[in-house]
């Protein structure tokens, strides 16, 4: 078989890959796949998921954030649209609107619901508390065991009394 | 020579790192499992897009964080890997070190611990890629080992990070929680019964994707796949780690069946098949990568099954990492052309597998 990339020499590296069922193939020369950043044991296909999401991109209608720039990296929206990546962290803001579905499109959800970083994340660890113990205090209210609602209702205020100082 | 430089030279020059030597949990079929966490400093663009400058500036971040990483997990070593060659670099991406990507960067860095098995690749695709390694299927422990490492560096680093989106990356595929947790798999009586095809197709509906280098047909170079999760966001990184682990035990159980049915219905083939293996890798005089790999998988199923009761397993492992071109030139100690490779790699399989026959 001979390399699917340039077509002269036979092809000695063979990636192949299974998403949602779907199989892709590629058969390429030791040049061609060290050209393209596969080896043999290569750990992350980037390179394949970066090709992936910027054909995402392309095909979509979100493509109208043409124009659009990230204002610490500086960034162009249609940059990233082309090869899938973007400058910085800042750059989720800037091009949030558009980003937001794409995300959802390709891991399911664009909510993040793991794990906050302890020392920068600490409003945000209060923050969760919170609406747990807001969630907590609805069922209690519900099931009509006020006593333990008011103990909850307490430690809601102190917990947002903690996050404006901390403001 | 500086502490690191002599780390690195010892990294280059053992094939097998330590961590791989240890003894895991259903080693018959998991070769080893890992963790990935993708991290980013805050208000610094992501690497491909750094000046010269802010690289130093990661680099010298990175640096500071040599010490309070070894008084957390034990020696570390900050290793800048910017005047190391194309084959030294080759042969850690050969031992699972470091990727194929931080090998063709003009300046990648990595922060060590001495058995390997915690490698913080910076700047990789992102500023930080903190990587840990376990043999067999242990992803609980590996879990953990990231979460401490990670821990380490948040306690120092500001990291990019968003309420709503979680730790930022330069690829959107990797947002949210960062993670990828993987297993390598050793499933040859799956592709012998041909039942492989069958789960990776189910295993990918519930958001697990199934990686493997294939041959001119369909099975995995060496029966060798890695599993892993898909998606990033979303779930907490427990419940990805927890659903990877249900699938990947219900692979290894499957795997495990298939070998006992062979062993009742194809006893003589598979007996024949691993001491015909033994016989071509013990007096062949030319063995490509692929040959190589496709025998030492016969060979170790036949260990696997308790067929080959001669041969000791650490020389299969040792010798999977061994026969990678890289380390082969390294061992050689000069460059080789793909036809010396395969005579240098026959020498060196026919010697280290005789030297182990006990």
């Amino acid at each position: 078989m001979l390399c699917q990339e340039c077509g002269q020499k036979p092809a000695t590296v063979h990636y192949s890959q299974i998403i949602n069922g779907h199989q892709t193939e590629l058969h390429l020369c030791a040049d061609c796949a060290k050209e393209k950043g596969y080896g043999v044991w290569s750990m992350e296909p980037t390179f394949y998921l970066n090709q992936l999401l910027a054909g995402l991109l392309h095909q979509d209608p979100i493509q109208v954030g043409a124009g659009l720039k990230c204002d610490l990296c500086g960034l162009g929206y249609d940059e990233f649209a082309r090869t899938g990546k973007l400058g910085c962290g800042r750059c989720y803001t800037a091009f949030g609107n558009r980003l937001e579905p794409l995300i959802r499109r390709i891991q399911g959800s664009s909510v993040h619901a793991g794990k906050v970083p302890r020392r920068t994340g600490g409003r945000l660890r209060l923050k969760r508390e919170l609406q747990a113990l807001k969630r907590q205090l609805q069922e209690h209210v519900a099931r009509e065991e006020f006593e333990r609602a008011a103990e909850l209702r307490d430690q809601i205020r102190e917990l947002e009394e903690r996050l404006k100082e901390g403001k | 020579m500086s502490g690191a430089d002599a780390f690195l030279k010892e990294v280059l020059a053992n094939p097998l790192s330590a961590w791989m030597k240890r003894h895991g949990p259903a080693a018959d079929v998991a070769l080893s499992s890992r963790i990935r966490l993708a991290r980013n400093v805050e208000d610094l663009p992501f690497p491909h897009r750094m000046s010269e400058d802010q690289v130093q500036h990661l680099l010298d971040m990175a640096r500071q964080l040599e010490a309070p990483l070894s008084s957390a997990l034990g020696e570390v070593h900050f290793v800048d890997l910017s005047g190391t060659s194309p084959l030294d670099r080759q042969v850690l991406v050969e031992k699972h070190m470091i990727s194929p990507l931080h090998a063709g960067k003009a300046r990648p860095a990595m922060l060590t611990r001495r058995d390997a098995s915690v490698n913080i690749l910076v700047n990789e695709e992102d500023h930080f890629r903190i990587q840990v390694l376990s043999p067999g299927f242990d992803l609980d422990s590996v879990w953990e080992l990231a979460g401490q490492v990670d821990d380490v560096i948040e306690s120092r680093v500001d990291y990019a990070y968003q309420e709503k989106y979680g730790y930022l990356t330069a690829c959107p595929t990797n947002v949210g929680t960062g993670l990828r947790a993987s297993v390598m798999l050793h499933i040859p009586a799956l592709v012998m019964t041909g039942n492989a095809r069958g789960i990776f197709d189910a295993v990918s509906k519930v958001g697990i994707v199934v990686r493997g280098l294939y041959g001119e047909g369909s099975e995995g170079l060496g029966n060798m796949f890695q599993v892993s999760n898909q998606v990033s966001t979303g779930r907490a990184e427990a419940e990805i780690v927890a659903n990877l682990k249900g699938v990947t035990a219900r692979i290894i159980e499957e795997e495990r069946r298939a070998r006992k049915q062979l062993a009742t219905t194809r006893k003589v083939e598979l007996e024949d098949m691993a001491w015909r293996a033994l016989g071509l890798l013990t007096h062949a005089r030319r063995l490509s990568s692929e040959e190589a790999m496709k025998l030492l998988s016969q060979v170790r199923l036949g260990v696997d099954m308790d067929i080959l009761k001669v041969v000791d397993p650490e020389v299969l492992n040792e010798l999977l990492v061994l026969t990678r071109p890289a380390n082969l030139q390294k061992l050689a100690g000069r460059s080789l052309t793909p036809e010396q490779r395969d005579e240098v790699r026959a020498e060196l399989v026919r010697e280290r597998l005789r030297r182990s026959i006990r």
